[in-house]
């Protein structure tokens, strides 16, 4: 079972909190430091694996974490979970937010928390592993976007004009956030 | 035209609210003022959520989700959240559930008005709704909620879309978590699902059953051989791996899967290019087949090159399965001890770690010496506290495990202690050290001369070493070494400089606690000392003896402490009674000698836990009458104030240091050089730096010391160090194998002269042999921790209360499905368990449900027996499928008219499959067809031997024999079973399974409950009433609607006219006038079931209601609206549930004036057998029989409200007599004239 996903980026600033075991919100702020704490202060080139001890849930849980660019994205699990599938499973999830978002950087995480949330649920549901075919995934996915679309219709016309103009006031957005694109580590054969 | 407008109106009015994005750009716009910002945001959003316009809800909704990630409670709007997720539109559904997954939990009270909800878009037509909220329900399922919709979610196990069967497969898991009696009766669809034709669905269910075997291993055994023919089929290296750490569950349950499986394992491990695949095949073969040792070794070899891996993860793990081979096979592991040393320097630390844990394991007495020593290198080395400390405590761990299993030289030991004390860098484990000297010093008595000498060294030496130990934290050392110089003091050479050395003003600066365990010690010493010179005779010494102290303990005796203040006082005043003594001449060794008299003997931790209770010692009965509760308050706030006052008193002043917080520490520091400024008496240091300094006042202020860093090893005459110990012991062993060596040239020599041939054989067992023959440098003798008397052994003692939820999946899922396991709604019979008190423990519920089923079990098996009178044995292979039957057509819900008998009939043959079951696993994983079964499976024909078909095996004579004995066995069992009835024909026994045994009575016409509501041309209604368990105030109507015409009936509503006390519970937020919308269509000719919740106020009188059922018939031609008149009529059993009454209980409710009330009627029916008669109130009526004797029964049922109704029950002439008892006389009365109403 995964208990928790948590994707947060250089500096501990959540992008991503899933948990699949309830925690109130300051327990999980203080979860999100704690691996944060955790995390950080290792080396990319250390192994992915730590054990999470009295952070969640105990000795049975570990934590597997990748590092791309700016984001961590960590998933606590317990040993019913394969390791290397585990770290497998966020390879599957980043190539599929880089297929939804065509390019994916630490911006469409922040602004489309909740699109992310929609694509991981296609994943990962209730803690368990739903789907690892990426096609299916994007490709359910997309099916929703369109429903979501179609379900807008003519009204979604003014509002798509409100947020051009809303975007026209603002500012370029700044480009010094923009990531390069997730470069893809080789991973032990898998699939 | 005119919606359209409005539409675009109402979002352009919204165009400018701020959606999530704004709501994200805000707050990184606002990074000074952010909370300002977003408490504005909230305020913002509140006001956006009473409006009435769906869009702007759902885009509330959305930015309060962010804000949740960000820390925000956003619980006040769990209602807004559900009128998100009741929104008709996808966009807005999915946001609502997304919301409720993330901040709804199973303390949320608005998830009751979720139930009917959830149900409608569980059953909605577009596959994506009923996808969103099974993602939801998944994250906040409760029991409540699990135990309402299990059925829709069986249901939606068999949808035609894989996309929604894969969700409902695994969202079963977490409805077997929430309600576990779900479990048993929903079990055969889920292992159809093993089989189902899309991959994702497949692995859905092994991801499930993998979950629930995890955790109760054995009640999945049985499901081996699908599992195995899955791995040898599937190429899906998720469902492989799931399957395979199953496995590793499972084997060590079974020695011979771990026979059958090693083959295709070994196979893949040689072939699989995937690495987390190999990973898992080499752990399932670790933990399952351990008596394979080339397979280990294969094992061991494959992680060997894990390690020596690059990638830091592989290496990683193959430390892991390392450890775990370590268990068994230490020897296979113990050859790559250099490859591990080696990941000791590793730069990273979890493998670091890792390594230390495997070194724990792989210490033998032989190779304990060298692996410490190397460890202290690393300790030495090390960067950073919490590495060093893990190395610290592992190096203790490892030496001191066991009781000490592996030291062969505690002289050893106590100098690596020693050494350990002076490790450079702060350290937490002072005191850890400090207790290993204490534990050896005083349960190894060989070796307390030796340590009480080191110790003395090193208390003599502590000003020496003492700036190191101070900033160590090793002080707590030196508590330790105080204790063993004072209790073993007459091993001290020189007791009279120890004794300065203790009493010494240095000591002041000690820890108050190890000061005050310096005095006590020193009088020890003293008395070993004075007792030496009178020996002597030697009074001037014992003169100089007590003058030493006497000088010394005037500085204790100021001390600030209060322990040390007194302990000195105390001593003082005997030494000068003692000088005293002295002075007339007498002696006084023998007078000290005896306060310390006797020896201390270590005590076990848990002899406290272990002193057996005396007999008639009740631990839990009141001593003094409880206060009654309205007094509580008072007293209990003093105790707790009295028990700090006592805790402050007793805690040393360094624990109460401990308890103040960093920010305390600060204020209270504030605070005080305040005080410090406004008073003029006190000298800064400030000050003094600042102005006039006094010439010559260096003394006060000592000069800044810098370290030195001293490269040479400080040494101080008298401490040993351990490498010479390891030069020592190789030097013994070295001469020891040497001798060994010459014997056995002079035997080969020997030999030669004898022949040649055993010479080569010989030298290799040897060579092998010096292994584990080490002889201890001394006698070691350790002395046992006491126990106290009578005491009992027990192996286990830690009662972990950790995974009740776990053990509540506990279930036996191979007997059969009885009438008991049912899922909660659309059967037809009240399920026999939901008479469950609300306060009831689930560890309770349990065992009483394992009693019920051993109990069916007893009852299955005579009903087997009965039926097999006219059955020809091979017939159970036809009725393998009508086993799942009773699940199949209860979840369907539209079997209304079951027979009571023919269920029963059902699960009388339900035993066959399962004998049948069990004789397959076994015949599977018999040697005999193992060897097919797996060779078939390898060549990847995928024909594992299916359970019913004889595979052709090279051992037909074998299995021959294996089912003889099979059925012989089973007919001798029949036999028994067949003599023990004959035997005591009326011997009273739980009276349902008595009827139904009687072969006497001929079988009853079907029964049922449903009752005929209304019925007109189109429309046909009947109902029957249940209760909920744990529901006190509320039942349950069936309504089982069956169209009557070729015609579908659509927009079926239902309404009654509530009463005062019975009202139909509706949709959350509409009136008592609103109908009830019955959610399902019915199809031409057919039938379903909806369920109602009804509240009750009193139960003691039947109610009427009436009511309207409103429909549309629909048809080419165009749709009428058709309504029925009816009136529902609730009896008074419609709240009596089957409550378990043994005869004891029985007898003790009716003699304890509990149930005062009496009434008695006769019923005139002269051709009626009493045992239908019983039959018929216990089914109608929902009583259970609690004993029969003959031909009078009594009775017994309870409402939902706890009134006890009794019934006695008597044959009489023409007829049946009924007495009754119960709390209530309205209810016992109209429950009597039910009685007379059924044989009408």
């Amino acid at each position: 079972m995964i208990k928790a996903i948590l994707v947060f980026n250089n500096h501990g600033k959540p992008r991503l909190a899933k948990f699949f075991q309830h925690y109130s919100e300051d327990e999980q702020q203080q979860i999100v430091r704690e691996t944060f704490h955790l995390v950080s202060r290792r080396d990319d080139n250390v192994c992915s694996f730590l054990e999470g001890g009295t952070l969640i849930g105990g000795s049975d849980y570990r934590l597997i974490y990748r590092h791309y660019a700016t984001l961590y994205f960590v998933f606590c699990v317990d040993s019913s979970e394969s390791e290397l599938g585990i770290l497998d499973l966020i390879q599957v999830f980043v190539e599929t937010l880089d297929r939804c978002f065509e390019n994916v950087c630490e911006l469409d995480l922040i602004f489309h928390v909740d699109k992310v949330h929609f694509i991981l649920s296609e994943i990962v549901m209730g803690g368990m592993v739903l789907e690892t075919n990426m096609n299916e995934i994007v490709s359910r996915y997309m099916e929703q976007d369109k429903l979501e679309k179609s379900e807008a219709g003519l009204s979604a016309a003014p509002a798509k004009a409100a947020a051009a103009i809303k975007n026209i006031d603002l500012p370029t957005l700044p480009k010094d956030l923009k990531i390069p694109n997730i470069e893809l580590p080789k991973l032990p054969s898998f699939r | 035209m005119a919606l359209t407008l409005k539409k675009v109106k109402g979002s352009l009015d919204r165009m400018f609210d701020k959606n999530m994005q704004d709501l994200v750009r805000g707050i990184r716009n606002h990074k000074e003022s952010e909370s300002r910002y977003i408490a504005g945001c909230v305020e913002e959003i509140k006001s956006e959520l009473k409006q009435d316009n769906a869009a702007i809800k759902a885009n509330a909704v959305n930015k309060l989700i962010y804000l949740q990630m960000l820390g925000y409670d956003i619980s006040w709007a769990a209602f807004n959240i559900i009128e998100v997720m009741s929104s008709p539109k996808f966009t807005f559904k999915r946001i609502g559930y997304f919301a409720a997954s993330q901040s709804f939990h199973s303390e949320t009270d608005v998830l009751m008005l979720t139930t009917n909800m959830i149900r409608k878009d569980l059953g909605s037509q577009t596959m994506y709704d009923t996808g969103v909220a099974l993602s939801g329900l998944s994250c906040f399922i409760t029991p409540d909620l699990a135990r309402d919709l299990v059925n829709d979610i069986l249901a939606l196990m068999s949808s035609t879309r894989p996309y929604i069967r894969k969700r409902a497969v695994l969202i079963s898991y977490k409805i077997f978590l929430a309600y576990p009696d779900a479990l048993r009766p929903a079990f055969p669809r889920l292992k159809e699902k093993l089989e189902d034709p899309d991959q994702g669905v497949q692995s859905a269910a092994v991801n499930v059953i993998c979950e629930l075997a995890r955790k109760n291993p054995k009640n999945y055994l049985s499901l081996a051989p699908i599992f195995f023919k899955l791995m040898t089929t599937s190429t899906n290296n998720w469902v492989l791996i799931k399957i395979i750490k199953l496995f590793g569950a499972l084997t060590p349950l079974e020695p011979r899967l771990g026979k059958k499986l090693i083959e295709p394992l070994t196979n893949l491990i040689h072939s699989t290019s995937a690495m987390s695949l190999l990973y898992e095949c080499i752990n399932t073969v670790i933990q399952g087949m351990t008596d394979h040792s080339s397979s280990i070794q294969l094992c061991v070899q494959k992680l060997r090159i894990l390690i020596e891996d690059a990638d830091q993860n592989l290496k990683y793990l193959g430390l892991l399965a390392m450890s775990r081979i370590l268990k068994s096979h230490p020897k296979a592991v113990q050859s790559h001890k250099d490859l591990i040393l080696q990941c000791l320097d590793d730069k990273d630390e979890s493998i670091r770690l890792r390594a230390l844990d495997l070194l724990f394991g792989m210490v033998s007495k032989k190779n304990l010496m060298e692996i410490v020593k190397k460890l202290m290198v690393h300790v030495n080395k090390a960067e950073g506290s919490q590495y060093r400390d893990e190395l610290l405590t592992k190096i203790i761990e490892i030496c001191s495990q066991q009781n000490y299993q592996y030291i062969t030289n505690f002289e050893w030991y106590v100098t690596v202690l020693v050494e350990l004390t002076r490790t450079e860098g702060a350290t937490r484990h002072g005191s850890l050290i400090s207790s290993q000297i204490l534990d050896v010093a005083i349960r190894v008595k060989t070796i307390r001369p030796f340590a009480a000498k080191q110790m003395a060294v090193l208390l003599e030496n502590s000003h020496v070493i003492a700036s190191q130990l101070q900033r160590n934290g090793m002080q707590e050392v030196l508590y330790a070494a105080a204790y063993v110089c004072g209790e073993f003091a007459q091993f001290i050479e020189s007791p009279s400089s120890l004794l300065n050395a203790m009493l010494s003003h240095r000591v002041v600066s000690l820890p108050a606690h190890i000061q005050a365990i310096y005095i006590q010690n020193s009088m020890k010493l003293f008395a070993s000392a004075v007792t030496q010179a009178e020996e002597d005779e030697d009074h001037e010494k014992v003169e100089e003896l007590l003058k030493l102290v006497m000088g010394k303990l005037p500085a204790f005796v100021q001390s600030g402490d209060l322990e040390v203040q007194e302990r000195a006082s105390c001593i003082l005043s005997m030494m000068k009674y003692a000088s005293k003594a002295q002075g007339k001449g007498s002696k006084v060794a023998g007078d000290f000698n005896d306060l310390f008299k006797g020896e201390l003997n270590p005590v076990a931790p848990k002899a406290q836990k272990k002193v057996p209770v005396p007999e008639g010692l009740d631990l839990d009965a009141w001593i003094n009458d409880p206060p009654s509760s309205s007094e509580d308050d008072v007293p209990t706030t003093f105790n707790y104030k009295l028990k700090d006052n006592v805790d402050d008193f007793y805690s040393t002043k360094k624990e109460k240091m401990k308890e103040l917080s960093p920010e305390e520490r600060k204020k209270m520091r504030e605070q005080r050089i305040q005080e410090q400024a406004s008073n003029p008496n006190y000298l800064s240091s400030s000050k003094m730096a600042n102005g006039y300094q006094e010439p010559g006042d260096d003394t006060g202020d000592l000069p800044p010391v810098t370290d030195i860093d001293i490269s040479i090893p400080l040494h101080v005459p008298g401490m040993t160090s351990s490498d010479k110990y390891l030069r020592q012991e190789q030097d013994r062993r070295r001469r020891r194998q040497e001798e060994r060596k010459k014997r056995r040239d002079e035997k080969e020599r020997k030999k030669d002269k004898k022949g040649r041939k055993g010479r080569k054989k010989g030298r290799q067992v040897v060579e092998e042999s010096p292994d584990e023959d080490i002889e201890p440098v001394h006698a070691v003798d350790i002395v046992q921790e006491e126990m106290p008397e009578g005491a009992v052994q027990t192996d286990s003692e830690d009662d972990t209360k950790k995974e009740d939820i776990y053990k509540a999946l506990d279930i036996d899922l191979e007997s059969p499905l009885t009438a008991q396991d049912k899922l909660p709604t659309p059967t037809h019979r009240v399920a026999k368990e939901s008479p469950q008190k609300g306060d009831e423990e689930p560890e309770e519920k349990k065992k009483k449900r394992k009693k019920k089923e051993k109990k069916k079990k007893e009852k299955k098996t005579r009903h087997h027996h009965h039926h097999e009178k006219h059955e020809h044995p091979q017939e159970s292979l036809l009725l393998v499928d009508e086993g799942e039957e009773p699940t199949v057509a209860a979840s369907n819900g539209d079997d209304v008219t079951t027979p009571v008998t023919s269920q029963d009939k059902v699960n009388g043959h339900q035993d066959a499959p399962k004998e049948k079951d069990k004789e397959d696993l076994d015949f599977w994983l018999s040697p005999g067809s193992g060897t097919t079964g797996a060779t078939a499976a390898v060549n990847g024909d995928g024909d594992a031997p299916s359970p019913k078909q004889d595979t052709p095996e090279e051992s037909p004579a074998k299995q021959h024999r294996h089912k003889k004995k099979k059925k012989h066995e089973k007919s001798s069992k029949h036999k028994k079973h067949r003599k023990e009835r004959e035997k005591s024909p009326e011997k009273a026994e739980t009276g349902k399974e008595k009827t139904e045994e009687r072969p006497s009575t001929p079988p009853l016409p079907a029964m049922t409950r449903f009752v005929d509501l209304g019925e007109n041309e189109h429309i046909g209604i009947k109902y029957e009433t249940r209760v909920i368990s744990m529901q006190e105030k509320q039942i349950m109507v069936a309504l089982v609607f069956q169209n009557n015409v070729d015609k579908q009936l659509k927009s079926i509503e239902f309404n009654v006219l509530d009463t005062l006390n019975t009202r139909l519970i509706r949709a959350p937020g509409s009136t008592s006038h609103d109908p009830v919308k019955i959610p399902f269509i019915l199809l031409p000719s057919s039938g379903n079931e909806a369920q109602l919740l009804f509240s009750v106020v009193s139960l003691n009188m039947p109610q009427r209601l009436r009511g309207t059922v409103t429909y549309i018939l629909k048809d080419e031609e165009g749709s009428s609206q058709h309504k029925l008149d009816f009136k529902l009529y609730l009896p008074c059993s419609a709240y009596l549930l089957t409550a378990p009454c043994n005869s004891e209980r029985f007898t003790h409710l009716l003699s304890s004036g509990e149930v005062s009330e009496k009434s008695s009627i006769r019923v005139n029916a002269p051709d009626l057998k009493f045992s239908h008669a019983l039959q018929k109130i216990c089914f109608y009526l929902k009583f259970s029989v609690v004993e029969r004797v003959d031909d009078s029964a009594s009775l017994y049922a309870a409402t939902i409200q706890q009134h006890h109704v009794c019934l006695l029950i008597k044959a009489v002439p023409n007829g049946i007599s009924v007495d009754g008892k119960s709390t209530d006389s309205s209810l016992l009365s109209n429950i009597l004239d039910e009685v007379k109403e059924i044989f009408k």
